[in-house]
């Protein structure tokens, strides 16, 4: 018993080692990409309209538009690898894929981990979704009413202590979504990103995002630590979206309101 | 006071513990309502499902088959889907279908909300055991004892409220203390319908925080001490009503 568990060991710091040094050996992510013919992309198979799956079971949606036009640049194909947000740095530090698009806010201790290439390509923060026959104009509005949130999100707190907002708040998305339309509450605060989406649903076709969105923060893709010449390249990919209006182009696309980061992204690169 | 909370911020500080329900006042008014919350939903749904086990139970009893037949139905039907299952059901299922009412945003909302389902629900799960519970009682007591009083003219309500009743609350306390208790824990569910009881508050608090495991001691203790004085109460309602030579 004992013996096979040193064993076990063994092995399992021998395989940590080939892991390093192939890690060591890989000249370049873009050479071997190209080699390959092939790009993998990490990206979310979730979160409507930016990555999700469609009639067939296929990834579609605005990041896997984006990780195709890469994969054009290079000349290659291009490999979708759904992600989660628990996972999607293991899989990039681990070799599985070869750059992240899947609507990653950019914080520091991410950096520590993964390289992100400047600029942020999106950005995304809080709003509520609401009946329009509420006329909700500011935060201020939420006062003692209750609001529908999610267990556990960030924006909870600051919305029940600076807005006075009583929060009710689920499991999931689906049993908010399902409290807001049963009138349980009178909006649904969540991130603007996901709730830009329902309201392409027909069921929520009586529903609006009045708020201004507070909280933004940018998203970033991300390759491997240590792939400088790859990451040169994606900033300059960034630049070109922002700059020939790629990004608004494909918000339209995918059914989403052009949102202010990528008006003042494309007015900046312009 | 501001001293105590000053110690506990400086706790933190100094060892990591940190227990924002005490020094933040927000969190504190939080947990503050979460553990009134808990406190009156046990209670109300303590007196509710009493109320309907010693009911069902005299119904139970009844010679109309079909009021038999429904108790019956009612018991199965709670005591065998799981309280959440049927939270759940009252709360999205049930809810939706029930009338609107304006509320004062001016909007439509369910008659009931998730407070008053957490009553409905919890009470009848936990009365659907106590009606058993109450049988078991009623049927230990000496079919002798009934008989001598119908000869003494008592009617069958007469028999069950000032006979049966008071000797079978004495058979059935310990396991009615049983099933109390589980009540009292079953409250955290209520967390899954956005009930701000204790569970739900502390969820809130820990993941603002990030301190799950000193929300976790403080649920554990908390919780141990609620259920604590119930029971410290019921064992001394169960000494209170011993009679020398019935039962034990």
């Amino acid at each position: 018993m004992m013996n096979r568990m040193i064993k076990g060991v063994i092995g399992a710091a021998a395989l940590g080692a080939m892991a390093f040094t192939a890690s060591l050996a890989q000249a370049d992510a873009l050479d071997n990409i190209k080699a390959a013919g092939v790009l993998k992309v990490g990206v979310k198979a979730d979160y409507k309209p930016y990555g999700f799956l469609d009639s067939s079971g296929a990834i579609i949606g605005l990041e896997p538009d984006l990780a195709q036009d890469v994969a054009d640049r290079l000349g290659v194909k291009v490999e979708f690898v759904p992600v989660v947000s628990s996972n999607r740095m293991q899989f990039l530090e681990q070799g599985k894929i070869d750059l992240m698009i899947a609507t990653m806010t950019d914080r520091p201790d991410r950096r520590e981990v993964v390289l992100i290439p400047d600029p942020n390509y999106y950005s995304s923060g809080t709003n509520v979704l609401a009946r329009k026959e509420f006329g909700l104009m500011t935060w201020e509005d939420l006062r003692g009413k209750p609001v529908c949130g999610i267990q556990g999100a960030f924006y909870n707190k600051k919305t029940g202590q600076e807005f006075g907002a009583d929060i009710v708040a689920f499991k999931g998305t689906a049993e908010a979504y399902a409290a807001l339309q049963q009138g349980n509450c009178v909006a649904f605060v969540y991130d603007d990103s996901a709730l830009v989406a329902k309201l392409n649903e027909p069921e929520f076709a009586e529903y609006e995002m009045p708020l201004p969105t507070i909280d933004d923060a940018p998203w970033g893709l991300a390759v491997q630590k240590g792939e400088t010449a790859f990451a040169e390249f994606m900033s300059q990919t960034v630049t070109d979206w922002h700059k020939t209006g790629k990004i608004l182009e494909l918000e339209t696309k995918w059914g989403v309101a052009n949102t202010p980061f990528a008006k003042a992204m494309h007015d900046k690169y312009k | 006071m501001e001293l105590v909370y000053e110690w506990f911020r400086e706790l933190y500080q100094t060892t990591g513990i940190n227990l924002p329900f005490i020094y933040d006042s927000y969190d504190r008014g939080r947990l503050i309502d979460g553990f009134l919350t808990t406190v009156e939903l046990s209670l109300i749904c303590l007196f509710f499902s009493v109320v309907i086990g010693i009911i069902g139970a005299w119904l139970q009893g009844s010679s109309f088959t079909w009021t038999r037949r429904i108790v019956n139905g009612y018991i199965q039907l709670f005591r065998n889907t799981p309280p959440l299952v049927q939270l759940y059901f009252f709360y999205f299922a049930i809810g939706s279908m029930l009338p609107r009412v304006e509320t004062e945003w001016g909007g439509q909302a369910p008659m009931l909300g998730s407070f008053a389902w957490a009553v409905i629900s919890l009470s009848f799960f936990a009365g659907a055991f106590n009606v058993e519970i109450f049988r078991s009682g009623i049927e230990a007591v000496p079919k002798s004892t009934v008989e001598a009083a119908e000869s003494l003219g008592f009617s069958r309500f007469q028999i069950y409220r000032d006979v049966t009743l008071p000797l079978a609350i004495r058979v059935v306390l310990p396991s009615l203390n049983n099933n109390l208790v589980n009540l009292v824990k079953t409250t955290t569910l209520a967390y899954a319908i956005a009930v701000p009881e204790m569970l739900y508050e502390s969820a809130q608090i820990w993941s603002d925080n990030v301190n799950v495991p000193e929300m976790m001691i403080f649920l554990l203790i908390a919780y141990f001490v609620l259920v604590g004085i119930l029971v410290w109460g019921m064992n001394r309602w169960e000494r209170a009503l011993k009679i020398p030579g019935f039962g034990s």
